[in-house]
């Protein structure tokens, strides 16, 4: 069997890097420990350099078990640049006493490994790996303040919900192996479970089950979300960020793979589980938030309710294709505008954790008056999480919402309304944080010093939910290209 | 040769033990346990596949799920020894200082 090694170059790329900053942090003295950040910063530009040169191609390798399309080469870039702005938001945060942080960046960056094989994943094994070396250093990483109880309690939630999880996912792998006769490639498994008599279709539905709880948990969906908050705010803020977005669109990244082609056949059986779970998902996310005062565990309970949304298009799936690719692109376009404004808001985060370690929403009382450009990129990301204008997460609700209207029948029409619903009562607890920064009396007049890196990543960030907002052609046109649904 | 519905029982037997085991037990280690056993019942599922359908994919299968598995019990015990060193204490019930 010959590999084609150009397909797997990012891949090969970053895993050098990832040796590399492993075997540099030895020879680094204690005061220049960051100097790894640079490499791996390197190392991922390269990869990043690598994937664009697999633009616009096909190619599969390992017997059609890793695959390279629009799809995939969409995702990467996404996930690289994800991982451009994590390292750059760690920088200042991670280097403080306590922090290893040559075990850091080699962590965070094969989490990133894991996420870059994720979309060209085309098999059951494949899928298992690349969702396990996301979730395996993310496990560490959510528990490196190790010295507070908050930070180990964090990590064990989300590892135990995670292996176990993983271990459901598994079992219905195995039997959905044995009862397609031995298939694991997507593909071939949407075949074969297409031939299944009456008798075996019951055991088949229950395995597709089984197989969704994994990634349930990776996007934190309504009854896997619990971790999501409690180790969002026990984790250093770098890491929240990295779980809120690159592990939750790798998550997301797995699940359009399975239900778009694995399972398709049997959408009449799963249309109905996913409408309860984004109903779910979106309504609890959104009311939970309501009443944080963490600013980290706010984004958490956000998240979840972001994550309700990209729910939604799966549960538009029909037997009509131009539906499906409707529903496809509307959640690949809302993924991507999701770690855009949620990356801008951790950056936020980071850059005002010097200031109040603890990130209590209270903290953040007039801050505008000495960090105004801090404050205005904030108000832009949260008027964008809801979904007002003038930002591009007005766009991304947008496609999710005409997306919906257009499947018809009862249910395309009650989740759109479900979800504007939805995004009103969000609308409270996003624009509460900007009232808090701008309209507040100032209290703790400190200035805030900025680092270049954060400031920035906020306003690139900025810039892209602008650019996207004035231009929303481009982003639903690249969603457009990439879609799965044949 | 044993036939497949009993190594599938025996299977089934195993996860539900195993599930059973994480949400009755308080010990973190003991849930470790437990899981562990859910993941062997995933292993007998896919080499009684393979062996019945005469397709090595299934082995290969269950040997990353074995690889994987160790992985995730090195990574648990470690967060599992943080835990003691911050509480004396290894009960999960006890792990209760973040809600809502």
């Amino acid at each position: 069997m010959t590999v084609d090694y150009h397909a797997i170059l990012p891949e090969l790329i970053l895993a050098g890097t990832i040796m590399l900053v492993l075997v540099v942090d030895l020879f680094l003295p204690a005061r220049l420990k960051w100097g790894s950040m640079p490499i791996g910063l390197i190392g991922v530009l390269g990869s990043l350099v690598a994937v664009l040169t697999l633009l616009g191609d096909e190619r599969a390798t390992f017997g059609g078990a890793f695959v390279v399309d629009n799809f995939a080469v969409l995702f990467k870039v996404f996930f690289l640049v994800a991982a451009v702005i994590v390292l750059a938001v760690s920088r200042h945060y991670i280097d403080q006493p306590g922090y290893y942080q040559g075990e850091y960046y080699f962590l965070l960056l094969t989490s990133f490994l894991g996420c870059l094989l994720m979309p060209s994943s085309r098999d059951l094994l494949m899928l298992f790996i690349a969702l396990e070396l996301v979730s395996a250093p993310g496990f560490l990483m959510a528990a490196f303040r190790k010295w507070t109880v908050t930070g180990v309690e964090g990590g064990l939630k989300f590892f135990l919900i995670g292996v176990l999880s993983t271990a459901v996912m598994l079992f219905g792998m195995s039997l959905i192996y044995g009862l397609t006769g031995g298939k694991t490639r997507l593909d071939e498994v949407a075949g074969a479970l297409g031939k299944l008599d009456a008798s075996q279709e019951a055991m088949a539905l229950a395995s597709i089950l089984f197989v969704v709880v994994g990634f349930a948990f990776k996007v934190s969906a309504f009854p896997f979300q619990f971790w999501a908050p409690d180790t969002y705010e026990g984790a250093p803020v770098p890491v929240a960020a990295f779980l809120a977005v690159a592990s939750k669109a790798a998550g997301f990244a797995g699940l359009l793979q399975l239900m778009f082609v694995a399972f398709i056949g049997q959408h009449e059986f799963w249309v109905p589980i996913f409408a309860f779970l984004a109903i779910a998902t979106m309504t609890i996310g959104n009311l939970v938030a309501l009443q944080q005062r963490q600013f980290v565990r706010l984004l958490a309970y956000s998240g979840i309710a972001q994550a309700g949304y990209i729910l939604l298009p799966f549960a538009l799936v029909t037997t009509d294709q131009a539906v499906n690719q409707q529903a496809f692109a509307s959640a690949t376009a809302y993924i991507l505008i999701y770690g855009i404004m949620n990356l801008g808001a951790f950056a936020v985060a980071v850059a005002l954790s010097k200031r109040s370690p603890r990130l209590l929403i209270s903290d953040f009382a007039g801050v505008a008056r000495v960090a105004p450009f801090l404050a205005v990129g904030m108000t832009l990301f949260m008027v964008s999480l809801a979904g007002v204008p003038p930002a591009a997460g007005f766009w991304a609700k947008i496609l999710i919402f005409g997306a919906a209207i257009s499947r018809g029948e009862v249910l395309g029409p009650l989740l759109a309304a479900i979800m504007v619903v939805n995004s009103v009562v969000s609308v409270f607890y996003y624009l509460a944080i900007a009232r808090q920064m701008i309209f507040q009396p100032l209290e703790d007049t400190t200035p805030v010093r900025t680092p270049v890196l954060l400031a920035g990543v906020v306003g690139l960030s900025m810039a892209a939910l602008l650019f996207f907002f004035l231009l929303p052609g481009t982003f639903s046109r690249l969603a457009d290209i990439s879609t799965l649904v044949a | 040769m044993i036939r497949l519905p009993f190594v599938l029982l025996f299977s089934a037997f195993l996860f539900s033990a195993g599930v059973y085991g994480v949400l009755a037990r308080r010990n973190a280690v003991m849930v470790l346990m437990a899981i562990e056993l859910m993941l062997n019942a995933v292993n007998v599922n896919l080499v009684a596949f393979s062996s019945s359908l005469h397709d090595v994919g299934g082995q290969i299968f269950a040997l990353f799920v074995i690889a994987v598995a160790a992985a995730e019990v090195g990574i648990g015990l470690a967060i599992v020894i943080l835990l003691f060193r911050n509480r004396a204490s290894i009960n999960v019930d006890e792990v209760n200082l973040l809600k809502w």
